[in-house]
């Protein structure tokens, strides 16, 4: 299923696009998760990449950044072919390998971001300083600065991973699972943060998320990945009964609640694990 | 020991001038002085990254390499290199994820000591060699041991200051970095060969048995006190200085070992440093773990 909504979101569509990918396989060793994977990602646009555990939403993220590579099909990010290292990518990954309990002020992690691929002995730490200090300003987390990491709350954690991914003035950002282990307030502040990035900077922004419903007010598009296979498009035209019905080959149910929230029913696997 | 009729005057300054005359002493203190710089810089890498297992088990792969080296009558500190830095690169290329698996290290590690003890046991010579290794003896070392401590001890740093901003990126977002474009693995194989080295050199003070009081417990407190890299270093360092330099002062006065007081000071000061904390925390607790006590209530209940 390819581009086939094109919708009105003040996303221009004469340009280039962000990403295209185009009949992309991609597994780890003789295990394939994308069998047969088409969508497009224009430049600004905001969008949530969900669908079930193990389909591969991580593996996205990892072909972008060049980490691993596609077995057949093409993938280009900003018209050329993704490769490690691409400063006009931002990326905060699920996990990291920052200890519980490490007393490191967030700044120095932010910081980081701006000089940590830098080799041999640094003499002017005042750039670094002042990209770190817009950076944290631009997440609202200018207060946070000088805390250690060990006493910052999960919503305040992510905010300083976003400063981090933000530090080099990324084009695109890549958030794997940013809203989990947040409760639905803490979702939703820090989800508006990410759609005033996207409307003030233009950031293509793709968002892996377990749950749409803190989203789906801000997105221009859903990638959803099922079955090895990706559907995209506008939200009402992807997350619809039918759509992901035909995408799993078998039936799945949309729900609506009262409040407008969505539930999917039949497409996720109830006894899946954490991994995306 | 010569210093056997030394008496101590409880005058600082004449007591470590007469300390001073011995050249023995001097060659320990300025030994200990660049170990003690090293073990505390490279120990904050080691407290970050979680590897302090890691360093415990290239210690005690040090340990089989300088008792080989003594069976075959080559001075055990190359001995101690070779099987420190061999232990340090196939660790480093395995990866981080070996170098946090406990199970293994400590497999290995058990094997290492007892590969050392057997060489030992082929050795007909006197057990001192072993004992020194084991546990530590600055001063004994010679000049041309003071000589290579330093350079070893240059190389690291030199090394250290080259690497240092991807390696801290990488020891405290490792998958970021890795996105970044760092080379991830290199850099591990890199930071383990110069802690093989920086053990070879440490154990000459604290022994392979005790390295972890040099090497990890200043970087501990330092990660504790602190909130900036440089900050931390420049703690650990300090904390590896007293403790180096005290033990080195009372073992000559007092005869007992100086490991024992470099460790035990390093002990008291962690000791301190976590009971105050906990101390201060049951004072202060945490504004967003406990809702602000209503003070109406309170004068209402009494």
């Amino acid at each position: 299923m390819t581009e086939a909504f094109p919708h009105a979101t003040g996303v221009r569509s004469d340009r280039a696009p962000a990403i295209s990918a185009d009949h992309v396989r991609v597994g780890y060793r003789s295990d394939p998760v994308w069998t047969d994977a088409t969508f497009s990602v224009r430049p600004g646009e905001f969008v949530a990449v969900i669908g079930p555990n193990g389909a591969g939403k991580t593996t996205m993220f990892r072909l972008l950044l060049g980490i691993q590579r596609p077995w057949s099909g093409s993938l280009r990010v900003f018209g050329a072919a993704p490769r490690r290292g691409n400063p006009r990518i931002g990326y905060v990954p699920q996990r990291h390998t920052i200890d519980a309990d490490s007393h490191v002020a967030a700044e120095a992690l932010v910081r980081l971001g701006a000089s940590g691929a830098r080799w041999g002995v640094g003499l002017s730490p005042a750039r670094d300083r002042a990209a770190a200090a817009r950076a944290l300003e631009a997440v609202g987390a200018t207060p946070l600065a000088g805390k250690p990491l060990s006493t910052l709350s999960g919503g305040e954690l992510q905010r300083i991973f976003l400063a981090e991914a933000l530090v080099g003035d990324p084009e695109m950002l890549l958030l794997d699972e940013p809203l989990s282990n947040l409760d639905i307030r803490r979702a939703r502040e820090l989800v508006e943060v990410v759609h005033e990035l996207v409307l003030a900077r233009g950031v293509t922004t793709l968002l892996v998320a377990h749950d749409i419903n803190p989203l789906i007010e801000c997105l221009d598009k859903v990638i959803y990945i099922a079955n090895g296979r990706v559907a995209s498009g506008p939200p009402s035209e992807v997350l619809t009964s039918p759509a992901l019905s035909a995408l799993y080959g078998a039936p799945v149910e949309v729900l609506h609640d009262s409040r407008g929230n969505l539930v999917i029913v039949g497409g996720e696997d109830p006894h899946g694990g954490e991994n995306g | 020991m010569t210093s056997d009729q030394i008496p101590f005057q409880w005058n600082l300054v004449t007591d470590l001038r007469t300390m001073w005359e011995f050249p023995f002493m001097r060659n320990a203190f300025e030994a200990g002085t660049m170990i003690a710089i090293v073990a505390g810089i490279i120990g904050y890498f080691v407290v970050l990254r979680r590897s302090s297992f890691a360093a415990h088990a290239l210690g005690h792969a040090g340990f089989s390499g300088a008792a080989a080296a003594v069976l075959y009558a080559v001075n055990p500190v190359y001995g101690l290199l070779l099987f420190t830095t061999g232990g340090g690169a196939l660790m480093g290329l395995l990866g981080r994820r070996a170098a946090t698996r406990d199970v293994e290290i400590g497999t290995v590690l058990a094997f290492m000591l007892g590969l050392g003890l057997l060489f030992l046991s082929f050795y007909n010579g006197y057990a001192s060699e072993a004992y020194s290794i084991l546990f530590g003896e600055i001063l004994g070392i010679s000049v041309s041991g003071v000589v290579f401590t330093i350079e070893a001890g240059a190389v690291v740093l030199v090394a250290l200051a080259l690497v240092y901003r991807p390696l801290l990126f990488a020891s405290l977002d490792e998958d970021v970095a890795e996105a970044k474009g760092l080379p991830i693995l290199a850099l591990g194989l890199i930071f383990m060969l110069l802690l093989g080295v920086a053990i070879t050199i440490a154990v000459q003070i604290v022994g392979v048995l005790l390295i972890f009081a040099l090497m990890v417990t200043p970087a501990a407190v330092a990660v504790r006190l602190t909130r900036r890299p440089w900050t931390g270093m420049l703690v650990s360092v300090a904390i590896a200085l007293f403790a180096t330099w005290v033990g080195l002062f009372v073992q000559f006065y007092a005869q007992y070992p100086a490991s024992f007081f470099i460790v035990s000071i390093a002990f008291a000061i962690y000791v301190a440093v976590r009971g105050g904390q906990s101390l201060l925390r049951s004072f202060a607790p945490r504004a967003n773990s406990t809702p602000p006590a209503d003070p109406s209530a309170a004068t209402n209940s009494g």
